[in-house]
């Protein structure tokens, strides 16, 4: 076990180098020359700073060089500076990430809960009226663009019932403490996580439901009922358990849908995070924190793909990790 | 061929999708010309409400621009980018895992590294930097759906060339000498074709909402209308006026839910044995 968890992140940690390497001309590309875009983004654009902005950032160096100055910079936590915001990219992003944490997390929870919950549902109950209704309604919700969901959400949420607060991380001025703001935030929190959520939701109903309806006719299952075990025993610990392998690995494949969606649930909600940063450093043209954020949600899509790959080994233990 | 229309017209989602195909695409290359109103030129007075006068059946926007002609103008940018992308992936991606899928050993373990190191890449954060770089445009952003897109076909093709390869029917192939090029593209594609039509019409499903989420985030082509643009711009007067961003979702939602359909229609058509019940 302990040497597949260090194969694993050694692997990510390579891929995540490639990543880093790959931004770096990604930048590169970025129309203009960089210093020059950096004297402008600063507000001085004459010869002398132009010339020592070069220097100072090893831009006249020759490209392998470069490269190896910014990998460095990137290993040690150094993700450049943002001139727009007048701070450097690291800190930026590290004041965001709880809140993207927070929003992606608790989307994830709910659409995994209730997808399975339906998709089970749905399988028991295959043929009927209800399996037909949940069916159609996780095929509409996943061909809904997310940032429309918001939209609509906030219009019947918070514009025609006025429940829910459709911006931001908490009540602006408010000062609460405690209970009442966890409350605060919670009930600010909902609508994003929900948006976030229906998708995913959508998606791992129609995969549980699939998935259980193939496993009952495995021969198993036949079996288990010869044997004389109850229906729920059989439904919960031989077909739900063994129907849930390829909703898992679908969970590790999605992360980075997850955080992508993020990005457009921030947008519309004003939700301090990452994916917001990302969108405000996209409107600025700001390349040095859009390539930062997206060092970072790669770095997050890795971390969640090694822990779906062990959650994966826990729900099924036959799977050998000897290669 | 006649088989299967027969079993892609028996299925229920098949005909609905189908139908809901012929019609966004009607509207796509007919609309425009029946409807002349440019879909940028100010109609009437902004922010009228729907259904009020039958030239501007859906209301007009915040600079009195007609949202209906927005829908139609906008069913093409958002068909063909949907189109054209899901094609120059599999340009890319058919390539990719049939070498590695024929050729097996070194050449499959850095082709198949190297698709799982796009896969990794969150896809949507990879579309807008590169859009973003690159500047939008349709160009750019049929591009960057492409490049995010991929993956999934190279190894759905590799899995398909692996299975076939060792089929007699190919060894038969190998043996009276044909070039490697040969037996790939003549003999074994064609019957890997199944698989990978169902997953390109999943694609574009896809690639359409990709595009319209990039629009929405100011990231589409700033000389077309598309609907993720109409949302975005009617987002800052959602508490005035629901219309502008409600129907253009709509039209997105039902494009998108078509595709959804035709894709398991094709499914229970192309592989009856993996169709019964559902995906």
């Amino acid at each position: 076990m302990l040497s597949f968890v260090a194969q694993r992140v050694l692997k990510g940690v390579i891929v995540l180098l490639a990543i880093v390497v790959l931004n770096f001309f990604l930048i590169r590309l970025a129309p203009g020359d960089p210093a020059i875009v950096m004297a402008g983004e600063a507000g001085a654009s004459d010869q002398a700073f132009v010339k020592q902005l070069r220097e100072k950032f090893g831009l006249d160096k020759p490209l392998p060089e470069q490269l190896f100055i910014y990998v460095k910079g990137v290993v040690s936590l150094d993700l450049g500076f943002s001139f727009r915001q007048q701070a450097p990219v690291a800190k930026l992003i590290g004041e965001r990430l709880p809140a993207t944490l927070l929003l992606t997390l608790t989307a994830f929870a709910i659409s995994l809960t209730l997808g399975i919950l339906f998709g089970t549902f749905a399988a028991r109950l295959a043929g009927t009226f209800l399996d037909t209704a949940i069916t159609v309604f996780a095929l509409i919700f996943y061909a809904m663009p997310i940032f429309w969901v918001a939209l609509m959400g906030i219009l019947l949420f918070s514009v025609t019932m006025d429940w829910l607060p459709s911006f931001g991380y908490e009540t602006v001025g408010a000062n609460l403490t405690g209970l009442a703001h966890a409350v605060d935030v919670a009930k600010h929190l909902i609508m994003p996580a929900m948006t976030l959520g229906l998708f995913f939701m959508a998606t791992y109903t129609r995969m549980t439901r699939a998935s259980m309806l193939e496993v009952k006719r495995l021969d198993f299952v036949k079996t288990a009922r010869a044997k004389g075990l109850s229906d729920a025993v059989i439904q919960r610990r031989h077909v739900l358990r063994n129907a849930l392998l390829p909703v898992v690995t679908l969970a590790g494949v999605h992360s980075g849908t997850l955080i992508g969606g993020a990005v457009i649930t921030e947008t519309v909600f004003a939700w301090p995070g990452i994916g917001r940063l990302m969108y405000d450093a996209l409107l600025q043209r700001d390349y040095n924190l859009l390539l930062g954020v997206f060092v970072i949600c790669s770095a997050m899509v890795l971390t969640f793909n090694l822990i779906t790959d062990l959650v994966y080994r826990l729900v099924d233990p036959r799977i050998e990790y000897a290669a | 061929m006649k088989q299967f229309w027969k079993s892609m017209l028996k299925s229920p989602s098949g005909v609905i999708g189908l139908v809901i195909l012929l019609v966004a695409v009607s509207v796509a290359v007919f609309g425009p010309m029946l409807f002349p109103n440019s879909p940028w030129r100010m109609v009437q007075r902004p922010f009228l409400p729907p259904f009020t006068l039958s030239t501007v059946p859906l209301g007009t926007d915040a600079l009195g621009r007609d949202i209906f002609a927005g829908m139609i103008f906008g069913a093409r940018v958002s068909l063909l980018v949907g189109l054209v992308s899901t094609l120059a992936a599999l340009i890319v991606g058919v390539p990719i895992g049939a070498m590695a899928g024929y050729f097996g050993g070194k050449v499959d373990d850095a082709l198949m590294r190297f698709t799982e190191f796009f896969q990794t890449i969150p896809s949507f954060a990879l579309a807008i930097v590169l859009v973003a770089i690159l500047q939008p445009s349709i160009y750019s952003i049929v591009a960057s759906i492409a490049v995010v897109s991929w993956p999934p076909v190279a190894r759905l093709v590799r899995g398909e060339v692996l299975s076939l390869r060792t089929r007699e029917y190919v060894q038969a192939a190998v043996v009276t000498g044909q070039s490697n090029s040969w037996i790939i593209l003549r003999e074994i594609l064609p019957n890997a074709l199944s698989p990978v039509i169902v997953l390109a019409s999943l694609m574009v499903a896809t690639a359409i909402l990709l595009e319209s989420s990039l629009s929405f985030l100011g990231l589409g082509d700033p000389n077309l209308i598309s609907w993720g643009y109409m949302v975005g711009a009617g987002r800052t007067v959602i508490r005035q006026a629901w219309w502008i961003t409600v129907f253009p979702g709509i039209a997105i939602l039902i494009s998108v839910l078509g595709l959804n359909l035709i894709g398991e229609g094709l499914n229970d058509a192309l592989n009856p044995r993996l169709s019964r019940e559902g995906r």
